[in-house]
């Protein structure tokens, strides 16, 4: 980090002298997401695992689904990088394309639950009244429900597969995004900036979208980050009970699952996964705890 | 007002547990596949006298009045797979297993979760503050089943020292136990690390150092109490991660509790165990987090209702 960006970022205590130039909101926040080591670390791992997941597929010498029977089970070696499984396929393949379907499901949930808890928290806040009562008196229902009972319920009466996790995860998902948007937009509500653009002219729909969602964008982003590695949990939960993606596909949670009765003689079948499941969650954490204090210095512990 | 909160927050609970059962119901009404499916075809009038002796060749209103009044008479109705269980012996048998095994759970997660937060705080930005969060941070990044699987392998496979499964003594309880503590125990030593690096600096803190008492006294005697507060709303959650946890870990160990039950039952498609246990389930946490509510109140008279009411509405 440049030494002049430390100073504007953080201007000392007893000084009176302006920066010369403003620092944008993002600029500030990512000045201080880069300061945060262990959030950097995350970071990287992520943008490592994330590109390695889209190219290594293309360049590796082996397939997800082809078998080597007389190769089942064998360790570690230099023609399989990871080993092979009880059909001789290839690990070090399949964790790629594990890591895909892992990471598209946990970024995909995310994004859907950002979308429509966004837009719900964000009607309920502004209309207010007997609305909001009624909209914020449902998420109360939904919220004090079991998440997890349900997402199983609804993954064992439906067809298994990607889509399937996807609208499980999301159908109580969003309940939380929701609840936090609405309780930010009543806070940003109060403002005299809200006020002005409403004696200007302004619709309440652009009152929404210019002023009121943008100005929570900071924790909309940080309940975002951290909701990834939720999902990504939950999805390798669900195919560790069984109610995964179907084989061949495997997603690291199935890897795992499968690893788990042979994890007396062909560790590796196990260790992998769950290595790439806890290395993946461990980044994500690091760098939601750190996008939050960054947004929102007032919160860091 | 306090009387009146509870009277609502208790029509709320039933009215959720009511849609629980519903949802439920219709849920394994829309399931595919029929229970008593099997490799050899059944002649059909074994199947037919079995659908009514299940009562499955009623109308589904009827089906769904007959449930609804089994759950209100606590009568969850037979296995489809197991002959001659009905779901209240699964429950009888399973729940008091889990039940155990959670609490001891449940204890080492608040006892060790708060003495690594506490020493965090204490120790704030020295070594031992960064060794408690990072040990926290990878408590809460590694998932419940790869730390059993992990904890198996290590303490049962590699070093003989621990039961590799199965349920009976004390010895048996410790690795799942352990599993199931370790994310609830992160996130108790950060939660009890804020609020405590908070209190840390309250003026009255400064009064009792600046009286002479040494840290241990400090911490022991005024600022423990008061940075517990807030993980007691933890214990909600908490028994709810710790029962979704039992699914994977009694799985993991062998463990004849409602959780492995509840797994076993979702394999085999048996329709009345599945709803039967998602409604009890659904019961048990709801009235735990009632009961948090109610113990948060009377411990912390600071709290009013109304406001209570204000920023959960």
């Amino acid at each position: 980090m440049k030494e002049s960006e430390v100073l504007i970022a953080t201007p000392p205590p007893f000084s009176e002298a302006l920066p010369e130039k403003g620092i944008s909101y993002w600029r500030d926040a990512w000045i201080r997401l880069r300061a945060n080591r262990p959030a950097v670390f995350g970071l990287t791992v992520l943008v490592i695992m994330i590109s390695s997941a889209v190219i290594v597929p293309f360049f590796s010498p082996h397939t997800y689904y082809e078998t080597h029977l007389a190769l089942k089970n064998s360790a570690p070696s230099a023609t399989f990088w990871f080993g092979t499984d009880e059909l001789g396929r290839d690990l070090f393949t399949r964790i790629w394309w594990g890591a895909r379907i892992s990471l598209f499901v946990g970024i995909a949930a995310a994004v859907i639950d950002m979308a429509i808890g966004v837009f719900y928290g964000a009607f309920a806040g502004m209309v207010g009244g007997k609305i909001e009562e009624f909209m914020m008196r449902m998420t109360d229902i939904l919220h004090s429900l079991p998440h997890l009972l349900i997402v199983i319920l609804l993954m064992v009466i439906m067809k298994p597969g990607v889509t399937t996790i996807l609208i499980a995860l999301t159908i109580t998902g969003w309940i939380n995004m929701a609840r936090i948007v609405r309780a930010q937009i009543l806070q940003i509500k109060q403002n005299d900036f809200v006020m002005a653009a409403y004696m200007l002219g302004a619709s309440r729909w652009r009152v929404l979208f210019r002023h009121l969602i943008p100005n929570s964008i900071g924790s909309i982003i940080t309940t975002m980050t951290l909701t990834i590695p939720a999902a990504i949990f939950t999805e390798a939960f669900l195919s560790f009970l069984g109610l995964g993606v179907q084989a061949p596909i495997a997603s690291w949670g199935t890897m795992a699952s499968d690893g788990l009765s042979a994890l007396r003689y062909y560790p590796w079948r196990l260790i992998f996964p769950a290595g790439f499941i806890s290395i993946t969650m461990l980044a994500l954490n690091l760098l939601g705890d750190g996008i939050r204090d960054a947004f929102d210095p007032r919160l860091r512990t | 007002m306090k009387h009146k909160y509870f009277v609502r927050k208790f029509f709320l609970l039933i009215f959720s547990l009511f849609i629980v059962a519903t949802a439920t119901f219709f849920l394994m009404q829309a399931a595919p596949g029929d229970p008593f499916m099997q490799e050899q075809a059944i002649p059909e009038e074994i199947m037919n006298s079995m659908y009514a002796h299940y009562g499955l060749d009623q109308p589904w209103y009827i089906q769904y009045v007959k449930y609804l009044k089994g759950l209100v008479t606590w009568d969850l109705g037979p296995s489809f797979k197991y002959e001659g269980r009905t779901v209240n012996d699964i429950i009888r048998e399973g729940f008091p297993v889990s039940f155990i095994l959670g609490l001891e759970a449940i204890t080492i997660a608040l006892f060790s979760g708060v003495i690594l937060g506490t020493i965090a705080a204490v120790k704030r930005s020295r070594w031992q503050d960064n060794f408690a969060m990072i040990l926290a941070v990878v408590g809460i990044s590694v998932p419940n089943f790869i730390m059993a699987t992990f904890l198996q392998y290590l303490f049962s496979m590699k070093m003989d020292l621990l039961p590799v499964a199965r349920w009976g003594s004390f010895s048996h309880s410790i690795l799942p136990a352990l599993s199931l503590a370790a994310l609830p125990t992160a996130f108790i030593a950060r939660l009890t690390r804020a609020n405590m690096v908070e209190v840390l600096e309250q003026d009255y803190v400064q009064t009792a150092r600046s009286k002479g008492l040494s840290t241990y006294q400090v911490v022991l005697k005024h600022v423990l109490k008061n940075s517990l507060l807030p993980v007691l709303t933890y214990l909600g959650p908490l028994t709810s991660t710790i029962l979704t946890g039992s699914f994977i870990v009694e799985k993991i160990f062998g463990i004849p509790g409602l959780g492995g039950w509840f797994v076993n039952s979702i394999t085999n498609r048996d329709y009345t165990v599945i709803m039967g246990v998602t409604v009890f389930y659904s019961a048990s946490l709801m009235l735990c987090v009632l009961g948090v509510d109610l113990m948060y109140t009377v411990i912390d008279p600071r709290i009013r209702l109304e406001n209570k009411k204000m920023v959960d509405g």
